[in-house]
């Protein structure tokens, strides 16, 4: 349905995406994962026309965008810290896209109150959005988006400002509720957790690049460059012989038959296992992550055996 | 013990005690200034017999009323896109433009209404709506564009992708969100243009009359002071209610998504931006800069060509002239009268700003500002039939003109040394109290120092808020020293295009003095004296 060809945005000398292809299908839930200022948001903007581009295509069932004025594109928008209109209620929020689209009064408020139910925020019509919790208002600018069935729903790190429990348990209602609308979404995030529960595809954005793009199982497994690797926590590193990026699970300390040399350099413990510090060689340290057993204290020497099923040569 | 224990009731008491010594200072000025004359035209109007005619007033309070409504809605029409462009968009001469658009809001208003005639306005209601506009401009420019340069503009984003246009974001989103601004100042305006004296006075004719100018008529013309005084109580009556209703109004805010004004600027993208943005900026020069350059222009056009010659004439006295001394003293005069006003001013409202910023509660803030709502033709009016008499009887006092310019100076020094003073944290005080410095060594050492900017601030607003009275002066100017503004008005009432001449060469002198001031002032200027 969307595709996006070689989409370029420059900002004065600096190059906030750089010949960029992504597409979303019907019913598709695409993830753009990336970290702080790889140009996610740009992407997002200039989707929705809030952002000129200086080159490239965008189009829609093979319709281009270019001097389509946002509010025509049919496409719904998330921020990431929701930005509720602060003089309406919540039903006025809500209504918005449909009063603006000219429905009817009552339909629109019927819709609007369908939306709020599928939130889960029926009875909170007349609330000020001033009241609500961080949870709520982020239900809210969901239930708005959705109001007037946009073709693609584009989402900004949607649930970024809210703390972890509550960020958990709206990122299961969020994807059973695209999955039950058949909503095509792109969103974008720097929580893995997040983009690997959601997607159906993943987009890996660096520097306003494309790394790389696949189902989210290929990208855990199959790393394409080190930055990628890296940025999912894996180390690349040539300690095994030919370079390999290697996930921290897949290493274990004083395994049987050996291996390669190395000196615990630090430890930190997580909840559910502890990450150690392992320098080999000269100047390289390895992320190792174990599991119950003994912890060896920082400066004990260790041998490093590697899982070779679950690396990936670069 | 003892000794002890009375030690320590002395250092909680002193320097609680001593503001409140000290509030009787402006406590008094208000009293016997504002509170005394108040109360005198209230006994004149409705206890003390005498005429009585209130025949025209229904068609003053409406002309009253009409001109002042529709002088709003124009500003306010025309200050919105300037506003727009000043918050939304970044470009060179941007922080300029922002400054020079209170120059018109700083021209005493004689000068506003010489300009006009420059400009060839007959006396008309056009004249008047235009007049207003150009001097209340400032106002709605920069009221609402410190609110919308804070405004996110993501909150319109949001509504143009849910399927609003550019309109429909404006007026369902962002004008909404801008309601409080545009109350706030076209309240402002209202009041000003509904108190506005030297603007009718010079643009309206003998015919068109509103409460302020019928209460100079019927007490300099008629002669009639129970029916001035009556007008006067229409007014403040009239003045009170609005406040209320807009306090009520303004009441009633939501929090807004602010964001800081670097963040919501931008350099115009598309050519059409760039065009739009143009075109403003060129209509806001155009606006501000027109009036004032015919004006010099005009003082310079003399019937034997480009000179001084009109500059010449302000030091003779002309037979037949309605002066009664060389228009050029009024200028030396002008600037004696200010500066004592500024003494006054500074004195009494510094001291009130002390106070009032030590003190929890506000209402001595309330009283201060009460002169604000009231205007400058109460004020003389008051002072004309209060301070006439014993047992205060200072008609022939040379300080009557400068305390009442001083009276409504007051409250601006206030405004503009408070907010510095709130400031000041308390934890200075308490570590220089800790440290053994007397009540009046922790003034002089912690308050002085910081307040001393704020004073020269204000100090140079009630120097160019003297310098410009007209309306309180003209009631109480006695004739052998009149002020700048007085002769200017003197000499544009008289026919004649030689006075029409030496009318525009002292609106220019009076516009350059008070732009020096005004330019004085901003180099002292704090970052946080306000918006503006």
């Amino acid at each position: 349905m969307l595709e996006v060809e070689e989409l370029t945005v420059r900002y004065g000398d600096h190059l906030a995406l750089d010949r960029v292809d992504l597409s979303v299908a019907e019913r598709e839930v695409v993830c753009v994962l990336g970290p702080s200022g790889s140009g996610k948001s740009t992407l997002l903007r200039a989707i929705a026309g809030l952002e000129t581009s200086s080159a490239g295509r965008i189009t829609v069932d093979g319709r281009d965008l270019a001097g389509v004025a946002p509010h025509r594109r049919d496409f719904g928008l998330m921020f990431q810290d929701h930005v509720l209109f602060p003089h309406r209620d919540v039903l006025g929020n809500v209504r918005f896209g449909l009063q603006v689209q000219r429905v009817p009064r009552l339909d629109a408020d019927e819709r609007a109150g369908t939306m709020l139910a599928l939130v889960g925020l029926t009875g909170f019509e007349h609330r000020r959005v001033s009241e609500l919790s961080g949870g709520e208002q982020q239900r809210v600018a969901l239930a708005r988006s959705l109001a007037p069935a946009p073709r693609l729903l584009m989402l900004d790190e949607p649930l970024g400002s809210l703390d972890r429990p509550l960020r958990e348990r709206l990122t299961v209602e969020l994807g059973t509720l695209f999955h039950e609308l058949g909503q095509a979404a792109l969103f974008v995030t720097h929580d893995h957790d997040e983009a690997f529960a959601l997607a159906d595809r993943l987009v890996i954005l660096f520097a306003g690049r494309v790394e790389q793009a696949g189902p989210p199982d290929e990208v855990a497994r199959r790393p394409a460059t080190p930055a990628v690797a890296r940025f999912l926590g894996w180390n690349v590193t040539s300690a095994f012989g030919q370079r390999l990026a290697v996930p921290p699970n897949a290493l274990t300390l004083n395994g049987t038959g050996g291996g390669v040399a190395g000196r615990v350099v630090a430890t930190l413990r997580r909840r559910d296992a502890v990450r150690v510090q392992v320098a080999v060689h000269e100047a390289e340290t390895l992320d190792v992550e174990v599991r119950g057993g003994d912890i060896p204290g920082v400066g004990s020497t260790v041998t490093l055996t590697v899982d070779e099923a679950r690396v990936w040569p670069l | 013990m003892d000794r002890h224990g009375r030690a320590l009731t002395v250092r909680v008491k002193g320097p609680r005690a001593r503001p409140w010594l000290l509030a009787a200072v402006p406590l008094g000025f208000f009293g016997v200034f504002f509170a005394y004359p108040v109360g005198a035209i209230v006994s004149r109007g409705l206890v003390e017999h005498g005429p009585l005619d209130l025949g025209n007033l229904g068609s003053v309070v409406w002309f009253t009323v009409w001109q002042a409504t529709v002088s709003t809605v124009v500003t306010v029409v025309a200050g919105l896109p300037a506003a727009y462009v000043l918050a939304r968009f970044d470009f060179p001469g941007r922080r300029l433009l922002h400054a020079a658009v209170v120059v018109p809001f700083v021209l005493p208003t004689v000068v506003v209404g010489s300009a006009f005639l420059a400009l060839g306005f007959e006396p008309s209601v056009l004249a008047i709506l235009c007049a207003h506009a150009f001097f209340n401009y400032a106002v709605v420019v920069r009221t609402v564009t410190g609110l919308w340069a804070h405004l996110d503009p993501r909150t319109e984003e949001a509504a143009r992708v849910l399927g609003a246009s550019r309109w429909q974001a404006f007026r369902l989103v962002t004008l909404p969100a801008l309601r409080p601004a545009i109350i706030a100042a076209a309240t402002i305006v209202f009041l000003f243009c509904f108190t506005s004296f030297g603007v009718i006075l010079i643009l309206g004719g003998p015919t068109r009359s509103t409460l302020e100018t019928e209460i100079y008529r019927q007490t300099a013309v008629f002669l009639h002071l129970r029916t001035a005084a009556v007008l006067t109580l229409v007014q403040l009556g009239a003045v009170v209610a609005l406040l209320l209703v807009t306090g009520r109004a303004l009441g009633r805010d939501v929090a807004l998504r602010l964001r800081a004004p670097r963040e919501v600027a931008r350099r115009p993208r598309t050519p059409g931006e760039r065009f739009g943005v143009a075109a403003v900026v060129a209509t806001m020069v155009g606006l501000l800069a027109t009036p004032v350059a015919v004006l010099v222009a005009r003082s310079f056009d003399t019937p034997g060509g480009v000179g001084f010659g009109f500059y010449r004439a302000l030091g003779e006295l002309r037979r037949g002239s309605v002066l009664f001394v060389e228009p050029l003293v009024a200028v030396r005069n002008s600037l004696v009268i200010a500066t004592e006003a500024t003494a006054v001013a500074v004195a009494v409202g510094g001291i009130a700003a002390f106070v009032a910023s030590r003190a929890r509660r506000r209402w001595l803030e309330g009283i201060l500002a009460l002169p604000l709502g009231v205007s400058a033709v109460t004020v003389g009016f008051g002072f004309l039939i209060a301070l006439d008499r014993p047992p205060l009887d200072l008609r022939t006092s040379s300080l009557l003109v400068p305390i009442a310019h001083a009276l409504v100076a007051v409250p601006f020094v206030v405004r503009v040394t408070m907010p510095v003073l709130r400031s000041i944290d308390p934890r200075l005080r308490e570590s220089a109290a800790m440290l053994g410095a007397s009540p009046a060594r922790v003034w002089r050492e912690v308050d002085l120092p910081i307040m001393t900017r704020a004073l020269a601030v204000a100090a140079g607003f009630a120097f160019a808020i003297s310098l410009g009275e007209f309306g309180a002066t003209l009631f109480i100017v006695r004739p052998d020293r009149p002020t700048l503004p007085i002769v200017i008005y003197r000499l544009l009432s008289q026919p004649g295009s030689q006075s029409f001449g030496a009318a525009m060469a002292a609106s220019t002198i009076l516009a350059a003095l008070t732009a020096i001031v005004v330019l004085a002032i901003d180099r002292f200027r704090v970052g946080t004296a306000g918006e503006w």
